[in-house]
């Protein structure tokens, strides 16, 4: 609890001193500025010995000007908001915060985006995670099934709570927004990160973390900051590996895997917490769909896009030539495999097949 | 018989939706045909059969000599001359008549540049009255009277029954009608469209009886043909009415009659006129100068506008004894200096006899003239509306607009003719911002309505880069913008592309100074727009400002809660740090 108080401090004594530098600027008749990182991948750097996508340090400064008067008036009033959510030790959902916008008057936002947009600023601003400004996602962290036991505290009477993530039949543990306070108890052997909530059930249903022995995670898409710690977490505490299952496609492996594994472009500032850097990649690869004769779909425009844009300007993929010729693999083929794609040799297929034998040589994934 | 004659139309407007022609089609080959009826059918199917009849000689094995068809003999019997109203009859587009619509504005217009030519000429101020009336489907009946100097009785038959009689042909001054065609050449639209003759009334002073006919031409022989006449109880002290039924069509919009009486009356100011529309609603554009224009002076001929065969011509029919003398006498710019020079340049003796001048003499003189540096003609030929008559007409024109200007550029010169270029435009306002600029172009103090694309005026229009004034304008086109753009050129004479008067022909100076007049308009657009968008640009950052401000006031007294007065002090400062600053 007190480290709880110390970083809630930290918090406030950060915005209040930005408050102050501003109303300083403001009496000594200057036009006061932020300075926010530049959040984008043109302003990140991959260091494989750190794990993840750091920032440079690119910083942009918005000066408190005619034209951007109504930009800094929110940014200042969503730290005010923050502010009287930690010192209250409230929180407040990002679609609250907006609806809370709406008693500023000529300052509301008139769009949820437009409210997260300054609120994703303020979190760069002080180089810190949302929550610790009192504001949560309302997106669901993902899903756990398999042999671990988590240790969690009764909200009420502060026992400890011990759950076994064998016991949800055909159902699954839900990750919370926050996994800070968590301990685990397992013997699993690795953790299985997979893409889609269809994928994860048939593993579930055939129990297929007791035959592999080890930890299921359903990601549902791009996985949570919530998603990411967890995984991050667990694999660190029992010193276990994190092997992703995805779709054969640029979406699966540039937006999903990159970011479990190294963190985001966009709030690059907190990916030293919130990245898998032990996760390697088990499928599907571009080799996959030629191995296994997988069926599928052309590569949409967007998709070639993605692709291109990997190979071009982001420093994870530059970093690790295999994933370059894996991408330009996938380019020349012009086309994608989803995971389900593996049912046309038997719905089974996978689990009988596929997966043992993709996890015999756990040395061939891609990094 | 109601029946019958619905058919007729019918079938007359298949004819004129074709495209109009603009070939002259063999005149002796078709004499024999009957001229009223004869003159509608739309040249199109002759066109469209053309290609076969080149076709065949192709087929014709080339050894046989194909019979004679005619000989010089026989084709002589059917050889004669065509008179001038045959001619016109059989080619009515070249004067303005190719379409129902085009032919009821020019039939007005014809009789609207007459009257008003007449008044100024007899140091009248003009009131003019124009009235259409509906017969019958696509027939009306127009009547335009004015209150001029009247016409004697002898001369009205030949005025409106003959075409090319006139009395400004042959001299080089101002004015709207040049040729003597118009009025006469309506009335024959009217004789062959609905047989009926035209009717005038008209007289010379209060003293003198108002004299009425009703005249036919008869086209053959280029003659009037006198149907009644008599003496009538006229209201008018003096003055003229012309009155013709005409087949034509009456619509609302750009190109109408009403647009060319409202412009009419914008570049006439010292004109009053009346008109009223076919539904009998009545307009009034009164007088807005009280002074008649200056009255242009007639000019001889400048000698860099003279053309070889005129020239020839003129050496023929001088009164002057020696070339020095007819030089002198006959051109305008030419002292006895200047034309020894030219006739030294020609290597003529300035002595020489004019009328005895060999033709290739005579050219030589031609080519000599360009060496020779020659005065510019004397402008008082000209007599330009004015820019402050043009900024009045054209708040009444267009009114509600947000900036109106105009410009009268200097007299300039082209081919030896004098001219003068006027300009003016309105924005804003009513107008509407998302479609092309209004253009309206005028010649001698009438607006031209049809042949846009062909006339100087547009040309210059498209030429000028009117983005340099804040405004959009599209490749190839007149700028899109709330605007109406005036353009007027006085001369003496006016080069027109065609006999209906419809475009100004490019000549490099008149393009020339079009733009040159635009351009300051454009300029002074220009000037006026950024003013209003830094005005507007104020307003806005005030607004802002207002806004704004006090939230971050409140943002900063909520995080470091400090005082309301301290609040007050931190929005005051901000506000008036902001509001001392620049930037937008």
């Amino acid at each position: 609890m007190k480290k709880e108080a110390a970083a809630a401090r930290h918090t406030v004594d950060k915005i209040k001193r930005q408050a102050v530098d501003v109303h300083g600027k403001i009496l000594k008749k200057q036009k006061p500025s932020l300075k926010f990182p530049l959040r984008s991948l043109s302003n990140v750097k991959y260091d494989p010995k750190h794990g993840y996508l750091e920032m440079r340090g690119r910083k942009k400064e918005r000066t408190l000007t005619v034209s951007t008067v109504k930009t800094f008036a929110q940014t200042l009033r969503m730290m005010a908001l923050s502010k009287e959510l930690v010192e209250q030790d409230d929180i407040a959902t990002k679609r609250e915060a907006y609806y809370v916008s709406k008693n500023w008057e000529e300052c509301r936002f008139l769009e949820q985006t437009e409210s997260d947009t300054v609120m994703d600023d303020v979190e760069a601003l002080f180089e810190v995670n949302r929550e610790q400004l009192g504001f949560i996602p309302e997106e669901k962290g993902g899903e756990v099934a398999g042999k671990l036991f988590i240790l969690d505290k009764d909200s009420d009477s502060g026992k400890t709570l011990r759950i076994d993530c064998t016991k949800f039949g055909s159902g699954a543990y839900s990750i919370p927004i926050s996994v800070e306070h968590l301990k685990f108890e397992t013997d699993a052997k690795f953790i299985l990160a997979i893409e889609t909530a269809g994928m994860f059930q048939r593993l579930v249903k055939h129990n297929y973390w007791k035959r592999a022995n080890c930890v299921l995670v359903s990601m549902g898409g791009v996985p949570t900051r919530a998603c990411r710690r967890f995984i991050r977490r667990l694999a660190d505490f029992k010193k276990i590996p994190v092997f992703v299952f995805v779709d054969g496609d640029p979406y699966g492996i540039s937006n999903i895997y990159r970011t479990l594994k190294v963190g985001s472009g966009n709030a690059a500032h907190l990916n030293e917490y919130f990245c898998v850097p032990q996760a390697t990649f088990l499928g599907i690869t571009p080799q996959d769909i030629v191995d296994y004769k997988l069926p599928t779909h052309p590569l949409k425009d967007v998709d070639i896009k993605r692709a291109r844009d990997a190979i071009k300007n982001d420093p994870f993929f530059q970093h690790h030539k295999k994933w370059v010729a894996a991408m330009e693999h996938l380019l020349k083929m012009g086309v994608r495999a989803e995971q389900q794609a593996l049912a046309k040799h038997g719905l089974n297929y996978v689990i009988d097949q596929y997966l043992p034998e993709k996890l015999a040589h756990p040395e061939r994934f891609l990094p | 018989m109601a029946k019958l004659a619905a058919k007729k139309t019918t079938r007359r407007r298949e004819h004129e939706r074709k495209p109009a022609g603009k070939s002259v089609r063999p005149q002796a080959a078709r004499s024999q045909m009957k001229l009223f009826e004869e003159a509608a059918p739309a040249p199109a199917p002759e066109m469209a059969a053309r290609p076969v009849k080149q076709a065949k000689p192709a087929k014709v094995p080339k050894t046989a000599t194909p019979p004679r068809r005619e000989t010089a003999e026989s084709l002589a019997s059917r050889q004669r001359e065509i008179s001038v109203s045959e001619f016109f009859t059989k080619n009515r587009h070249l004067l303005g008549f190719d379409n129902p619509a085009k032919a009821l504005l020019t039939a007005i217009k014809e009789a609207v540049d007459n009257s008003l030519d007449a008044c100024e000429e007899a140091g009248i101020l003009p009131s003019l009255e124009v009235t259409i009336r509906e017969v019958s489907e696509e027939r009306y009946r127009i009547m335009v009277s004015d209150n001029g100097p009247g016409i004697v009785k002898q001369q009205i038959p030949k005025i409106f029954g003959t075409l090319l009689y006139g009395s400004k042909f042959h001299v080089l001054k101002q004015s709207r009608g040049q040729q003597g065609i118009g009025i006469s050449a309506a009335g024959m639209y009217s004789q062959l469209t609905t047989g009926k003759p035209v009717k005038i009334i008209s007289r010379t002073s209060k003293g003198k009886p108002a004299h009425v006919y009703e005249i036919q031409i008869d086209t053959r022989k280029n003659a009037p043909e006198v149907i009644t006449e008599g003496v009538v109880d006229w209201p008018h002290e003096h003055g003229t009415s012309v009155e013709m039924e005409l087949q034509a069509s009456y619509k609302k919009g750009r190109r109408s009659v009403d647009d060319y009486i409202a412009q009419t009356a914008l570049a006439n100011p010292h004109a009053e006129v009346v008109y009223t529309d076919p539904k009998g609603e009545e307009f009034r554009y009164p007088r807005l100068a009280q002074e008649l224009p200056r009255e242009p002076v007639a000019i001889k001929p400048h000698p860099y506008g003279v053309e070889l065969g005129v020239l020839m011509k003129m050496m023929k029919e001088t009164r002057s004894r020696n070339l020095r003398g007819a030089l002198q006498a006959d051109f305008s710019r030419v002292s006895g200096k200047v034309a020894d020079e030219i006739a030294g340049a020609a290597g003529l003796r300035a002595e020489a006899r004019p009328k005895s001048l060999t033709p290739g003499e005579v050219e030589r003189l031609f080519k000599a003239i360009p060496t020779i540096k020659i005065m510019s003609p004397p402008t008082n030929c000209l007599s330009p509306i004015g820019d402050v008559m043009i900024l009045e007409g054209l708040g009444k024109a267009v009114p509600g607009c947000d900036f109106y200007t105009a410009v009268t550029r200097t007299p300039a010169v082209y081919r030896g003719n004098p001219f003068q270029i006027e300009a003016g435009l309105a924005y804003g306002g009513p107008l509407p911002g998302d479609e092309l600029t209004d253009l309206w172009r005028f010649a001698n103090r009438v607006p031209l309505q049809y042949q846009q694309a062909a006339c100087a005026i547009t040309r210059s229009a498209i030429l000028n880069d009117w983005k340099n004034y804040g405004l959009q304008q599209a490749r190839g086109a007149v700028p899109t913008a709330p605007m109406v753009l005036f353009v007027h050129m006085a001369s003496a004479w006016v080069p027109f592309t065609s006999e209906s008067k419809e475009a100004i022909a490019s000549y490099p100076e008149i393009v020339k100074e079009i733009r040159l007049a635009l351009q300051e308009c454009g300029r002074r657009l220009g000037a006026w727009l950024r003013h209003r968008r830094r005005v507007e640009d104020a307003e806005k950052k005030r607004s802002y400002i207002e806004k704004y401000i006090p939230h971050i006031g409140i943002a900063l007294r909520e995080i470091l809660g400090f005082t309301a007065k301290e609040e007050v002090k931190v929005v005051e400062t901000l506000k008036d740090t902001l509001e001392r600053s620049r930037a937008i």
